[in-house]
C-alpha cells in the first residue's frame, strides 16, 4: 500500500502517506499511524524507497520517501500476485455446486 | 540478498544510532504538527487538535521500540548494555569475581595443558607427509621394534607393500669441533632416510641410495635444523665442512628442515648420519651380524591401497622364510605394524592410557569448577532475587534478566579462560624446552596450536553456560509478589537438591583425585627405597667410550684396566668396576641353554637372559650382595675355564634353587660351557615395575667389551669426585670423551614415568581439593547466612554450641562424607591403571588409606572453618531486632 501511494503520488512524507492510506481505504483501516514509521524504516533498508529531508506545506522540516526503481519493480511483482490472488479467491467464491459436477 | 542487504543497513544504522534517533523525533514532531493543522482545519480547538492527533498517531513509546527494534542491531546493542552492566555487578563483589575467576583459570588452564600435552604426544600426526601411511615393523612376539641390518635389507628388498622401507638407530657420538670434543646424540640412517619419508632438505642435501658403497663408504652428515641453529649459528657456509666424529671426519652434506624432528615424537635427533658408517660410529662392526639386533626401527610408507593386514603377511611370509634359512639367528620371526609416534606399541598404551586419564580427571575438575560456580551462582541468584523480583515486577521479561545472568557468567568464564591459557601458554613453553635426562634430546614439542585454542575458547563458552545455567530455573520460577511481600525467601530446603548431589560428587571427584596421587606417591617412594639389586646412593657412574676415541682391539682391554687403577687411586674412591651394561638403562639379553641340551637353535632356549659383562670388582662397586659363591677375580681371563654370576631368578629357573646352582654349567649360543661361581641376588634390570628377571655377570676379561660405564663406589661430594675423575681420565688421554654423572640421576630414566605420574596426579590432586574447599565453604557459608535467624533463635532458646554447629553445618558434613566415601572406592578402581606405571601401587595399603581420610577430613574442617565460626558468634539479640 506504501509503495502504491508512493507511485501514484510521487514523492511523499509520512503523514502524507498515512492520510492518502486513511483516506484510500475509506477510513477503514484507521490503525495508529505511529506503526507506519517502522514499516517505512524497513522499506527504506531493503531498498524500495528512499527518503530525505525537504520542505512541508507548512514550511516545515520534512522527510519525503519516494519509490525507487527497485521498489517500482516490486510493486509489479507484487501487484501481479495480488491479482492472482484475488483472482483465484473470486473463482472460488464464483464457483457453485453445479460447476463442480 | 535482501537481508543481507537489510543486515549492512542495520549495521550502518547502529554506528549512527544518535543521529537516528534524533530522525524519528523529528519527523513524529512533523507528523503531529501536520496532523493538528488539519483538525484545526476540521473546527477543534488548537489543545483538543494536538490532543486528538497525538491519540491518533497511538503509542510513541511502543513504537519508538518498534521502531528501534527495526533500525539496528538490537542483539548487539542489547549485548553490549548487558556487559556494561555485568561488568558493573561484577566490580561491586570484588571478592567473589577474583575467586571465580581464578576457580575458572586454574580449571581451563589444566585442560588446556593436558590436552596439548594429549595433542603433541597423540594426536598430532608426525612432520612427515603422508604420515597416515607411515608404519613401523615390529616383532609380533614381544613387540620389539628393533632388527639387525642384514634382515632390514632383507625386509627393504623382498617386500612388496612399501614404497620404501627406512631404517634408523638412536646413537651418541663424541663430536670434535675445533675446541674440543662433545658428545652428542643424533641418528644412524639407511641411506634411503629421507628419500623414503619424503623430506626434502632445508639446506644442502641429503644422502641417498646412490652414497651407499658398502661398509663406512659415504663419511656424511645430515644436521638437523635445531642444532645447526644453535651449534652453527645459521651458519649458511657449513655445508662442504668436515667433523670429526669418533676421531672420523664426516662432511657436512646438508641440513634437515626445521620442522623434522624424525619419527618418534619425543625424541629429536641432533644429526644424521648413513648406517653404512655403522663401525665409525658406534665403533661395533655388527652391520652384517644377522643376530644382532641393533637397529632401533624400520619404518615406511605403505603402498596406496595396500592395507596394514595385507603388508603383515606379506613380511610374515618373508620372516618364515628367514627363520627356515637361518635356524641359528633367527627365531619366531613373526612381523606386525604399527604406529611409530610413540615406539609402536610397546610404550604407546601405556602413555595414551596416562595421558588420556590425565585428559579425564582434568575434565572433571573443570566439571567439579563449574558445579562449584554454578552454586555459587545460584546463592548470588538467591541473594538478588528482591532485585530481580522487582524488576520483573516493572515488566522486565524473563529471558532479558536471564541474559543479564548469563552475560556475567560468560564474562567471568572467557576472563577465566583467557587467564588459563596464558598461565598455560607459558607452563607449556617451558615443558617443551624440558629435557629430563641430561643431553638425551628427549623432548616433545607441546607448544599449543589452534585447536587448543579452539578447545579453551570452547570450554569456556561450554563452562560459563553450565554455571550459568544453574540459576534458571530458581529465576523462572520466582514470583515477585511472593518474594517482595515475603522478604528473603522462606523456608530451607529439607531435602536433597540438586546443587547437594553437585557437591558431592565434585568431593568425591576429588577424593579419586587426591587417593590416586597418594597412591601414585606412595608407589614412588616405595620404588626409591626399593632394592635395585645395586645401591644407587653414594655412587657415581663415569662414562668413557674408548671406540669413540679411537681405540681398538687389543688396546681396549688395556686402557680399561689403566682407568680402573686410576681411578681406584683417587682418595676418597672406595671401589670402582666396569660394565657394558647399566642397570635399568639399555639391556642386551642373549638365550642360554641347559647344559644337557645339543640342539643350540634359538626355539630350544631354556631362558633369555640380560647380560652384562663386568670387571672383577664391579658387583663389589655395584653394592650387589652376593648370596653365595664368589665374584670374579682378575684370573678369571681368557686362559681360565669361563665362569659366570648369575642372580637369583636364573638360579631357579635353570637349577631350581640356589643351592643347586653353585658349580652347575649352562652353554651360551655358541655352546660355551660356563661355571656358575656366584650367585647375585635379585635385581631390577628394565624397568621398576618388572617381574623378577633372570641376569647374569660374565667376565669382561674372558667377554671383551668395547663400551664401557665405570660404576664409582665413594661417599664423597660426588662434584668434587667428578672433577677428580676428569682430571685423572685427561692424563691418561686428553682425548677422551667422558661424562659423569650421579647413579641416582642415571636412574632417573627409571623413575621417570611414576615421578611424572605423582607430580600430575598431585598438581590436580591438589586443584580438585581447592576446588572441593571452595564448594564445601561455599555452600556452608551459604546456609549459615541463610539460617541466621534461625540460628539465632536456638541460641536465644538455650542451643549449645555443639548443637547450633550441627545445625549449620550438618549438612556440608554429611556431603563430604558421602562424597568422600564414594571418592575413595573410586579411587581404589583407578588405581588399577595406575599400577601400570607406578611401582607396587596398591592403594590397598593402610598409610594410604589413613592419608585419604585425613586429607579429607582436613579440608572439611579448613572450608567450614568460617562459616562455622560465624555460626558460633551468632548474637540473638542483634538478630532478632534487626527484623
Amino acid at each position: 500500500m506504501v509503495l502504491k501511494t508512493l507511485d501514484v503520488l510521487g514523492s511523499l512524507h509520512g503523514y502524507g502517506i498515512a492520510r492518502r492510506i486513511e483516506q484510500i481505504s475509506g477510513d477503514l483501516l484507521a490503525v495508529n499511524q505511529g506503526t507506519l514509521y517502522p514499516v517505512l524504516l524497513k522499506l527504506e533498508q531493503e531498498g524500495m524507497i528512499a527518503s530525505e529531508w525537504g520542505a512541508s506545506e507548512n514550511n516545515r522540516r520534512a522527510r519525503f520517501y519516494r519509490l525507487t526503481n527497485e521498489g517500482r519493480k516490486q510493486l509489479q511483482v507484487e501487484t501481479k500476485d495480488w491479482e492472482q490472488t484475488a483472482a483465484m479467491i473470486e473463482r472460488f467464491f464464483a464457483a457453485k455446486a453445479e460447476d463442480l459436477s | 540478498m535482501k537481508s543481507i542487504k537489510r543486515f549492512f543497513a542495520r549495521l550502518s544504522s547502529f554506528a549512527t544510532r544518535r543521529a537516528q534517533g534524533e530522525r524519528l523525533r523529528e519527523e513524529i514532531e512533523e507528523h503531529i504538527a501536520l496532523q493538528t493543522a488539519e483538525n484545526i482545519r476540521a473546527g477543534l480547538s488548537p489543545v483538543e487538535a494536538r490532543r486528538q492527533a497525538i491519540l491518533k498517531f497511538g503509542g510513541r513509546e511502543a513504537m519508538k521500540e518498534d521502531y528501534r527494534a527495526e533500525r539496528g542491531l538490537l542483539f548487539i546493542e542489547n549485548s553490549l548494555r548487558d556487559v556494561r552492566i555485568a561488568l558493573r555487578m561484577l566490580r561491586k563483589t570484588p571478592g567473589f569475581t577474583i575467586a571465580a575467576v581464578l576457580t575458572l583459570a586454574m580449571a581451563i588452564g589444566a585442560n588446556a595443558v593436558v590436552f596439548s600435552v594429549l595433542n603433541g604426544l597423540i594426536l598430532r600426526p608426525l612432520n612427515v607427509p603422508h604420515a597416515e601411511s607411515l608404519y613401523l615393523i615390529e616383532r609380533a612376539s614381544d613387540k620389539d621394534t628393533s632388527q639387525s641390518y642384514p634382515d632390514y635389507l632383507y625386509l627393504r628388498d623382498r617386500n612388496h607393500s612399501f614404497d620404501s622401507l627406512a631404517a634408523y638407530t638412536i646413537t651418541q657420538v663424541a663430536m670434535y669441533t675445533g675446541a674440543g670434543s662433545s658428545l652428542i646424540w643424533g641418528m644412524e640412517s639407511s641411506c634411503n632416510y629421507f628419500d623414503a619419508l619424503r623430506i626434502q632438505p632445508y639446506l644442502g642435501r641429503f644422502f641417498n641410495l646412490s652414497d651407499d658403497h658398502g661398509p663406512n663408504s659415504a663419511p656424511y652428515i645430515v644436521l638437523s635444523y635445531a642444532y645447526w641453529h644453535s651449534h652453527f649459528h645459521d651458519d649458511l657456509s657449513v655445508v662442504g665442512r668436515t667433523l670429526q666424529l669418533n676421531k672420523h671426519p664426516f662432511t657436512i652434506i646438508g641440513v634437515a628442515p626445521p620442522q623434522f624432528r624424525g619419527t618418534v615424537v619425543f625424541v629429536s635427533p641432533n644429526f644424521f648420519v648413513p648406517m653404512v658408517n655403522h663401525e665409525q660410529v658406534a665403533g661395533t662392526n655388527d652391520l652384517n651380524d644377522r643376530a644382532s639386533r641393533w637397529v632401533f626401527m624400520v619404518v615406511g610408507h605403505l603402498k596406496t591401497g595396500v592395507t596394514p593386514a595385507e603388508a603383515t603377511a606379506d613380511l610374515n611370509s618373508i620372516g618364515s622364510y628367514l627363520e627356515k634359512t637361518y635356524p641359528k639367528d633367527e627365531r619366531q620371526v613373526g612381523f606386525s605394524l604399527a604406529r611409530p609416534n610413540l615406539l609402536g606399541d610397546q610404550i604407546a598404551p601405556g602413555v595414551q592410557a596416562f595421558v588420556a586419564g590425565l585428559m579425564l580427571l582434568a575434565g572433571l575438575i573443570l566439571l567439579a569448577a563449574c558445579a562449584n560456580l554454578g552454586s555459587l551462582f545460584a546463592a548470588r541468584a538467591a541473594d538478588r532475587s528482591r532485585e530481580l523480583a522487582l524488576r520483573l515486577a516493572l515488566g522486565a521479561s524473563r529471558t532479558r534478566i536471564l541474559r543479564g545472568l548469563f552475560t556475567e557468567s560468560l564474562l567471568i568464564s572467557l576472563v577465566g579462560g583467557a587467564l588459563g591459557l596464558w598461565a598455560g601458554v607459558l607452563f607449556l613453553g617451558w615443558l617443551s624446552e624440558w629435557q629430563p635426562f641430561g643431553n638425551f634430546p628427549m623432548h616433545t614439542p607441546v607448544n599449543p596450536d589452534a585447536s587448543v585454542y579452539g578447545l579453551a575458547l570452547l570450554l569456556s563458552l561450554v563452562s560459563g553456560f553450565l554455571f550459568g545455567a544453574v540459576p534458571v530455573k530458581q529465576v523462572l520460577r520466582t514470583d515477585p509478589y511472593q518474594v517482595i511481600k515475603g522478604g528473603s525467601s522462606a523456608g530451607v530446603g529439607r531435602r536433597i537438591t540438586a546443587r547437594d548431589v553437585i557437591l558431592a560428587a565434585q568431593i568425591a571427584i576429588c577424593a579419586v583425585l587426591v587417593t590416586s596421587s597418594l597412591v601414585a606417591l606412595r608407589g614412588l617412594v616405595h620404588a626409591m627405597h626399593s632394592n635395585f639389586g645395586f645401591e644407587p646412593r653414594n655412587s657415581v657412574l663415569v662414562g668413557a667410550d674408548l671406540p669413540m676415541a679411537g681405540y681398538s682391539a687389543d688396546r681396549v682391554p688395556i686402557m680399561q684396566k689403566r682407568m680402573l687403577d686410576a681411578i681406584a687411586a683417587i682418595p676418597g674412591v672406595e671401589s670402582v668396576g666396569l660394565t657394558d651394561a647399566l642397570l635399568l638403562n639399555d639391556q642386551t639379553t642373549s638365550d642360554i641353554f641347559t647344559d644337557r641340551t645339543a640342539d643350540l637353535r634359538p626355539s630350544s632356549a631354556a631362558a633369555s637372559v640380560y647380560t652384562h659383562h663386568v670387571s672383577p670388582e664391579y658387583i663389589q662397586a655395584e653394592g650387589t650382595t652376593l648370596l653365595s659363591g664368589r665374584a670374579f677375580t682378575w684370573h678369571d681371563d681368557k686362559d681360565s675355564p669361563r665362569v659366570a654370576v648369575v642372580n637369583a631368578e636364573f638360579a631357579r629357573r635353570i637349577f631350581g634353587s640356589v643351592q643347586n646352582a653353585i658349580g652347575g654349567y649352562y652353554k651360551l649360543p655358541d655352546g660355551t660351557r660356563i661355571e656358575v661361581v656366584g650367585i647375585a641376588e635379585q635385581g631390577k634390570y628394565h624397568s621398576l615395575t618388572e617381574e623378577p628377571q633372570p641376569a647374569m655377570f660374565l667376565p669382561i676379561l674372558q667377554w671383551p667389551s668395547n663400551s664401557a660405564w665405570m660404576v664409582v663406589r665413594s661417599s664423597h661430594n660426588p662434584e668434587q669426585l667428578g672433577a677428580a675423575i676428569r682430571g685423572t681420565l685427561h692424563q691418561l688421554d686428553p682425548g677422551l670423551p667422558v661424562v659423569i654423572e650421579t647413579r641416582l640421576d642415571e636412574i632417573a630414566g627409571a623413575l621417570f614415568p611414576p615421578q611424572v605420574a605423582t607430580v600430575a596426579l598431585g598438581v590436580l590432586g591438589a586443584m580438585g581439593a581447592m576446588l572441593s574447599i571452595t564448594g564445601i565453604f561455599g555452600i556452608a557459608a551459604y546456609s549459615v547466612s541463610k539460617r541466621q535467624r534461625e540460628l539465632g533463635i536456638r541460641v536465644a532458646l538455650g542451643a549449645q554450641r555443639k548443637e547450633v554447629l550441627q545445625a549449620a553445618l550438618g549438612r556440608a558434613f554429611k556431603l563430604l562424607t558421602i562424597g568422600s566415601t564414594a571418592g575413595l572406592l573410586l579411587g581404589l578402581v583407578a588405581s588399577k591403571v595406575l599400577a601400570l606405571i607406578v611401582y607396587q601401587a596398591t592403594p590397598r595399603d593402610p598409610v594410604v588409606l589413613a592419608g585419604v581420610v585425613v586429607a579429607m577430613a582436613l579440608m572439611g574442617l579448613l572450608a567450614t572453618w568460617i562459616p562455622g565460626r560465624r555460626a558460633l558468634s551468632v548474637d540473638p539479640m542483634i538478630l532478632l531486632r534487626e527484623e
